[in-house]
């Protein structure tokens, strides 16, 4: 059950995307399997009105000396985990550096100004692009159009958490996943969460053998 | 096992701020709370209605802050322990009891939590509730951590006891909705027996009469009582120094800004050239503890979120001890070094430690943060708020925008917060004109409306959901109708306290725990003041707009409720009541002559143009299924069917 060493201490993720995907849920279930594990965690999130649209933003700061403040400094982000990929940009912009890692859904969600006509959303290339040239390294994968082939969109936020596994950044597995999920679902909750989560993990293993 | 019930001190758990609050308060064996729902403070009754069956605990979301702090100040004068939660503004609302009860006391352990909202995260004001314990003179504490937001909650119910007084204590959202950390205590049984002693002569503490009259001697009791907490926060461990004995520069922070300041003090590597005072009793400050930090050094700066509270109570310290503690340059809020508006974070306090003390610290390299603009700028357009997909407010304000514009008399809505706030912005079809406190739509309303000798002749609309309503919309409609004002007021109902998470309210049938209760029903209400009472559903658009455009010419106070449960309610969410379609063979995009109504215009997040066809999308993975949208595409093209569930 203990935490092996940590890359960076604090080591500091963000999870990011928009209202709606489950980014908090990602955040609080991430920072409990690492709590649980002895680390110190600390969780800064952003949500009320931005549930309407808006960008939603979790900061784990994950320790083995103590609690860090609810906000990552500037520049100092290690990962980035966006549910939508334009999300990891703005991110970027803020806590980037160039040894961030960044691990990104591919599906858009177009903000009310693109819907409008009045903003242009990149394309998926444009994007990786510039993630590519923020980042040391990155990983894009399907996680929305894998989770709705499991039945729910929404599951794309486990998918994410499955590839933050399979990263091997942070030290933790899906039996850490299951043990945590398990106190607050039922058990085909638990079966679905963890087919999930299976399949990110997959996901980020394949991407590294191409 | 849950933190709520978990008997086995010292276990670790993380928890968010607002939890920490909620444990500390079992610790502490409390034994009612009551609030009014408001961000980001919430959770706290949320989370222990969830204990309050097993711990014997009456719950309770109230009308308003102050009938909620009403309720809350007859436990603690029957003998137990309450605590009554509340974002800023709920303060404002309290605020006039508040000064009552500061003068005639209080008895069983009473505790005020209030959750402030530096940066206005989610909120429609920065209000700052710290200033309240000053201005009523009462005792205020600030946690600067997850562990103490549990430790000082339990002990401000003993504090609470020992001055016989309410004790307030701030949180903001950066605790209340942030984790880390907390260890448990011990936890006890249950225990509490209510009962109001009033035989004594008035003024007895223990058991007459709660009254503040005559109001000098109760003025110069409470006074006492704030000496007496003055003696206390001199000891109290809350008041903590990391640093060295003698720094170049002396920190003055609480809440928080203490995770800030550490953190500052860590990246710029000073620990031995920085010392952090941290201060959990915020009011009345310990002079003699300030006094003898402020002897160690020559510069001080302040860091505190977000008016300068702190520093203009220790600079009031620091002159009155200036010939024991000397000279000091001052760094905060009045000379500029700091900023008065808006949420701090790490990086305000290391760019202003680094001039003060001459430290090189690069937090982001130039060429890569000018990149990193560069493609923020390019490829990541702006999110703008926008009401969810399938959100009954941006059919409502279709409604609204349409019947107004059909009326043609310059006619306009007033508002105020919940998530129809957003009404004023395009995804409300810039509808709204006016938005301030609670109820106050309706109250602005009613005095637009008696304008009429001065000439205005546009038609007045207020608007107000189905919580804000019983919280202060009833005395404004009472107001307009009774001064023969001419406006419609619409409730937009979707059955709940939507924007804070679906608590109940008192026209809902369920209690905090989950108990049935008496409904109150607002169109009685409405009837029973002398208003007309209408109802749409604002799905169906032809037929609200009829109703409104025919509402507009008539007099006196009409009422309209436009009814529809909010897209994220429990028993709403998730489930389509139609599949939506786009039929390409019919949409025919910019050839069409609509001019992209339903995405420039409309723009629901669940409808999206396509560029590569050049026409509207259905995204199945957002859209709610509301059926809206088919009913605003002129040529037919947006199909809905019934979802068949």
């Amino acid at each position: 059950m203990k935490a092996g060493n940590l890359i960076h201490d604090p080591y500091n993720a963000i999870i990011t995307g928009v209202g709606g995907q489950g980014n908090v849920m990602a955040s609080r279930i991430l920072g409990n399997i690492l709590s649980r594990k002895g680390c110190f965690v600390t969780i800064g999130e952003t949500f009320g009105v931005s549930q309407r649209g808006g960008s939603v933003m979790s900061h784990l700061r994950i320790s083995k000396q103590s609690v860090w403040s609810p906000q990552i400094p500037r520049g100092q982000a290690h990962i980035v985990v966006a549910l939508e990929p334009t999300e990891a940009i703005r991110v970027l912009a803020a806590y980037g550096n160039p040894a961030v890692r960044v691990l990104s859904n591919t599906r858009p969600i177009h903000p009310v100004g693109v819907i409008a006509g009045e903003l242009a959303y990149p394309s998926l290339d444009e994007i990786r692009t510039a993630l590519g040239d923020l980042a040391s390294d990155v990983a894009l994968i399907d996680a929305t159009d894998e989770a709705m082939k499991l039945g729910q969109a929404i599951l794309g936020n486990v998918i994410m958490l499955g590839a933050v596994s399979g990263a091997g950044v942070l030290p933790f597995d899906a039996e850490d996943f299951r043990d945590v999920i398990s106190e607050t679902m039922s058990g085909d909750k638990v079966e679905i969460n963890m087919k999930a989560f299976s399949k990110g993990e997959e996901m980020i293993r394949a991407l590294r053998q191409k | 096992m849950s933190y709520l019930f978990d008997t086995n001190e010292g276990a670790r758990y993380l928890m968010m701020g607002n939890d920490a609050i909620v444990r500390g308060a079992l610790e502490a064996n409390v034994n009612v709370a009551s609030a009014y729902p408001g961000t980001p403070s919430s959770e706290i009754i949320e989370n222990l209605s969830k204990a309050s069956q097993k711990r014997n605990i009456y719950v309770e979301w109230s009308v308003n802050e102050k009938v909620a702090l009403e309720v809350s100040f007859a436990a603690s004068i029957a003998g137990l322990r309450s605590i009554c939660a509340m974002k800023q503004n709920g303060v404002n609302v309290a605020s006039d009891f508040l000064l009552h009860v500061a003068l005639s006391g209080t008895r069983g352990g009473a505790v005020l939590l209030h959750c402030d909202d530096p940066g206005a995260l989610s909120s429609i004001n920065e209000g700052e509730s710290r200033h309240f314990a000053r201005m009523i003179e009462l005792p205020l504490l600030e946690p600067g951590d997850f562990q103490e937001a549990k430790e000082m909650t339990k002990w401000a119910f003993e504090l609470s006891e020992e001055l016989r007084s309410i004790v307030i204590m701030r949180s903001v959202t950066r605790l209340s909705h942030a984790s880390g950390n907390v260890i448990l205590g011990k936890l006890g049984a249950p225990e509490g027996k209510a009962q109001f002693k009033y035989e004594a002569v008035p003024g007895d503490a223990d058991s007459g009469p709660v009254i503040t009259m005559p109001v000098p001697p109760h003025h110069a009791l409470l006074q006492e009582k704030l000496k007496k907490a003055v003696a206390i926060f001199e000891k109290s461990p809350f008041n903590t120094y990391t640093g060295p004995a003698k720094p170049e520069l002396l920190i003055i922070t609480c809440s928080a800004c203490n995770l800030y300041s550490r953190e500052a003090v860590h990246l710029l590597n000073a620990q031995d050239r920085v010392g952090i005072l941290k201060i959990g009793t915020t009011w009345p400050l310990p002079p003699k503890l300030i006094a003898r930090h402020l002897a160690m050094t020559e510069k001080v700066l302040f860091v505190e979120e977000v008016l300068p509270f702190l520093e203009e109570n220790v600079k009031v310290i620091a002159a009155e001890t200036a010939a024991e503690v000397g000279i000091k340059q001052f760094y905060g809020k009045n000379d500029g070094a700091m900023p008065t508006i808006n949420e701090m974070n790490p990086d305000i306090v290391v760019d202003v430690i680094k001039k003060i003390l001459g430290i090189e610290y690069i937090a982001m390299d130039e060429g890569y943060a000018n990149r990193a603009k560069g493609h923020l700028i390019a490829r990541a357009p702006v999110r703008d708020l926008t009401f969810c997909p399938g959100c009954p407010h941006r059919a409502s304000f279709w409604n609204l925008h349409n019947a107004l514009a059909m009326d043609n008399r310059r006619g306009f809505v007033c508002g105020d917060i919940g998530c129809y706030t957003l009404g004023f912005l395009p995804c409300g079809f810039s509808t709204m004109k006016t938005s301030h406190s609670m109820g106050s739509g309706i109250g602005i309303a009613s005095g637009f409306g008696k304008l009429t000798q001065f000439g205005m002749d546009q038609p007045i609309l207020a608007v107000c959901g189905d919580s804000t309503f019983f919280h202060a919309a009833i005395p404004a409609l009472v107001n307009a109708i009774h001064n023969k004002s001419d406006v419609i007021f619409v409730l937009l109902d979707n059955s709940g306290t939507a924007m804070t998470g679906f608590q109940p309210h008192p026209g809902t049938p369920l209690d905090a725990r989950g108990g049935a209760l008496p409904t109150i029903d607002p169109a009685e209400v409405c009837r029973s003041l002398g208003a007309t009472v209408e109802y749409a559903d604002p799905f169906d658009t032809e037929e609200t707009q009829k109703k409104l455009l025919a509402l507009m010419r008539e007099k006196g106070a009409r009422v309209l409720i436009m009814k529809q449960m909010c897209a994220l309610s429990p028993e709403k969410k998730g489930k389509k009541r139609f599949e939506v379609k786009v039929d390409q063979q019919i949409c025919r995009g910019d050839t069409c002559g609509c001019s992209r109504l339903c995405t420039r215009i409309f723009r629901c997040p669940g409808l999206v143009w396509d560029n590569k066809r050049q026409a509207a999308v259905i995204d199945e993975v957002i859209c709610a299924g509301c059926g809206v949208c088919a009913e605003i595409c002129p040529s037919g093209a947006i199909k809905k069917t019934e979802a068949g569930r």
